[in-house]
């Protein structure tokens, strides 16, 4: 399926700093590696650049100073192998669940030049992708008729509708009760488990970088800077209870006081 | 009987255009005010009746000429309205620009349309797209100027161009601004109609009126009135229930 590029890494940042105005940098001097099929997590105090740096990653917004490669190439432009989910579900009122889900796929090449001819192909994908998520029932349903949880399902189904390479979620489960957050993250874990494209997961829940990611970065306050790299060597595929036992709850722990400290100075 | 609060809705404004004529024939007879200063309610259905051909044959052209001149406006007003929405910079350049035609009474237009294109239905449509475009252009730049960015993200991650996310995301929002926009145009449109009848025609409801009040005919003044208002009405409910088909997302709240 994919080519293994064993060479170079799938996604690099080499001293990468980004000031919006006059004010300072948002992020500063950031260097790291993500290996294609990897899953990585950003945690930091709030307002320390995490949303800055998905921004960095997928071309939205070019680098102050630095630079910034994706698959080999360095990033110009908004990319055409990534897929984002974001805190809010942002599904478009007036397209059913549905048509929410294909959208990406009215958009990005080659699939929008197929789009008429190939249309019952492609909704096979999406109620494929609903299914998973445990949404085969509401794909006729508008946004608001959808709970939270459901919305941010839909919402992730349509981030990898046009199976990209690179996930990038922004906080995405941040805005759910603790129960459906735990749920998602479980489907998020089996999506990942099956389809092993690349993660980059924003978040400030630690239990979640940690469940989820092989790779934990720590961010210190603004300007962000990256103060420490973790590796999660727990094995995988991990179940939910793992979090509420050893040596889970040690590692969250020591996450926390990393953070405790940075954002007491 | 009782009655549900459904049906109760539906019959009010019934209620109310009922209790309005008989309060209007209650004052012209009671104190006993001359048929033609102000007609009573029956008198006015009477002309109604009597002159049923010829207010037929102008309400017809009054008709007519409206829709034209204001589907022009509403063809004028979206394109205008897509390209003022669709740029911040363009919205700022012309939106004084636009309050301040606005601002101008469409009937100083009149005269100027008539050395133009001489007195008749030209003038009549023009007055009517004049005075009905401008809310169609403010309504549809609104909506697509105040595009949530969140929305506008969701597109451009993936790499879309400026006209995919506005037939993508700002169009469809802005239909619910477009459809609010023609409740109020239609009515507009038929404001500017009945203005330039009135100065610069020799058909339609405008004149029928004009030339009746200087035989004081007043009954059939008052005739015209009411066909003006039956005809913006309906036109109004028909775009209202268009409104609803064509944007329920939007009104989900009132189901």
């Amino acid at each position: 399926m994919r080519e293994a590029n064993t060479e170079a890494p799938f996604v690099s940042f080499d001293q990468v700093s980004l000031a919006y105005d006059g004010s300072g940098n948002a992020i500063e001097d950031i260097s790291l590696t993500v290996e294609e099929g990897e899953f990585v997590a950003f945690v930091g105090p709030s307002g320390c650049g995490k949303s800055t740096f998905m921004k960095l990653c997928t071309g939205l917004h070019p680098p102050t100073a630095g630079s910034v490669r994706v698959d080999g190439e360095p990033v110009t432009g908004p990319l055409k192998i990534s897929g984002m989910a974001f805190q809010n579900a942002n599904l478009l009122p007036w397209r059913t669940t549905l048509d929410n889900v294909l959208l990406p796929l009215e958009i990005v090449r080659p699939y929008r030049s197929q789009f008429r001819k190939r249309r019952t192909e492609f909704v096979g994908w999406a109620r494929d992708l609903l299914r998973t998520v445990g949404l085969e029932d509401y794909e006729e349903q508008f946004p608001w008729q959808l709970s939270g949880g459901m919305q941010q399902r839909a919402s992730i189904c349509r981030a990898l509708i046009h199976r990209p390479r690179l996930l990038m979620l922004d906080e995405p489960f941040a805005a759910l009760d603790a129960f459906t957050r735990e749920e998602l993250w479980c489907v998020l874990r089996d999506l990942w488990e099956s389809q092993r494209f690349t993660v980059v997961l924003v978040t400030h829940d630690l239990r979640e970088a940690a469940f989820l990611a092989d790779t934990v970065y720590v961010m210190s306050r603004r300007p962000g800077r990256i103060i420490e790299r973790r590796t999660i060597d727990l094995p995988r595929p991990r179940e939910l209870a793992i979090t509420y036992g050893e040596p889970f709850t040690t590692l969250v722990q020591s996450l926390r006081k990393q953070i405790g400290e940075i954002r007491g100075t | 009987m009782q009655l549900s609060e459904k049906s109760r809705q539906r019959i009010a404004p019934w209620a109310a255009v009922v209790i309005l004529v008989m309060i209007w024939e209650a004052t012209v007879r009671l104190l006993d005010v001359p048929e033609f200063i102000f007609p009573g309610a029956w008198a006015t259905a009477q002309a109604l009746v009597t002159f049923a051909g010829p207010i037929g044959v102008h309400s017809w052209q009054t008709f007519w000429t409206t829709m034209v001149g204001f589907g022009i406006g509403v063809v004028v007003g979206l394109v205008l309205g897509f390209i003022i929405g669709s740029s911040k910079f363009l919205y700022h350049a012309c939106y004084p620009l636009l309050v301040g035609f606005n601002a101008i009474p469409k009937v100083a237009f009149v005269p100027i349309l008539v050395v133009w294109f001489g007195i008749g239905s030209v003038p009549a449509i023009l007055t009517a797209f004049l005075i009905c475009f401008f809310p169609i252009v403010v309504n549809v730049a609104t909506g697509l100027a105040t595009l949530e960015p969140e929305l506008e993200d969701v597109l451009r991650v993936l790499g879309a161009k400026r006209l995919d996310v506005l037939l993508k995301v700002g169009l469809p929002r802005s239909l619910p601004y477009f459809f609010a926009s023609l409740k109020v145009a239609i009515t507009l449109a038929f404001v500017g109609t009945v203005v330039s009848e009135t100065v610069a025609s020799n058909q339609g409801i405008g004149y029928l009126m004009m030339s009746a009040g200087s035989q004081m005919r007043m009954a059939l003044v008052f005739a015209g009135l009411i066909v003006i208002s039956a005809m913006a009405m309906v036109m109004y409910e028909l775009f209202a229930q268009l409104e609803k088909r064509m944007t329920a997302w939007a009104h989900r709240g009132q189901r």
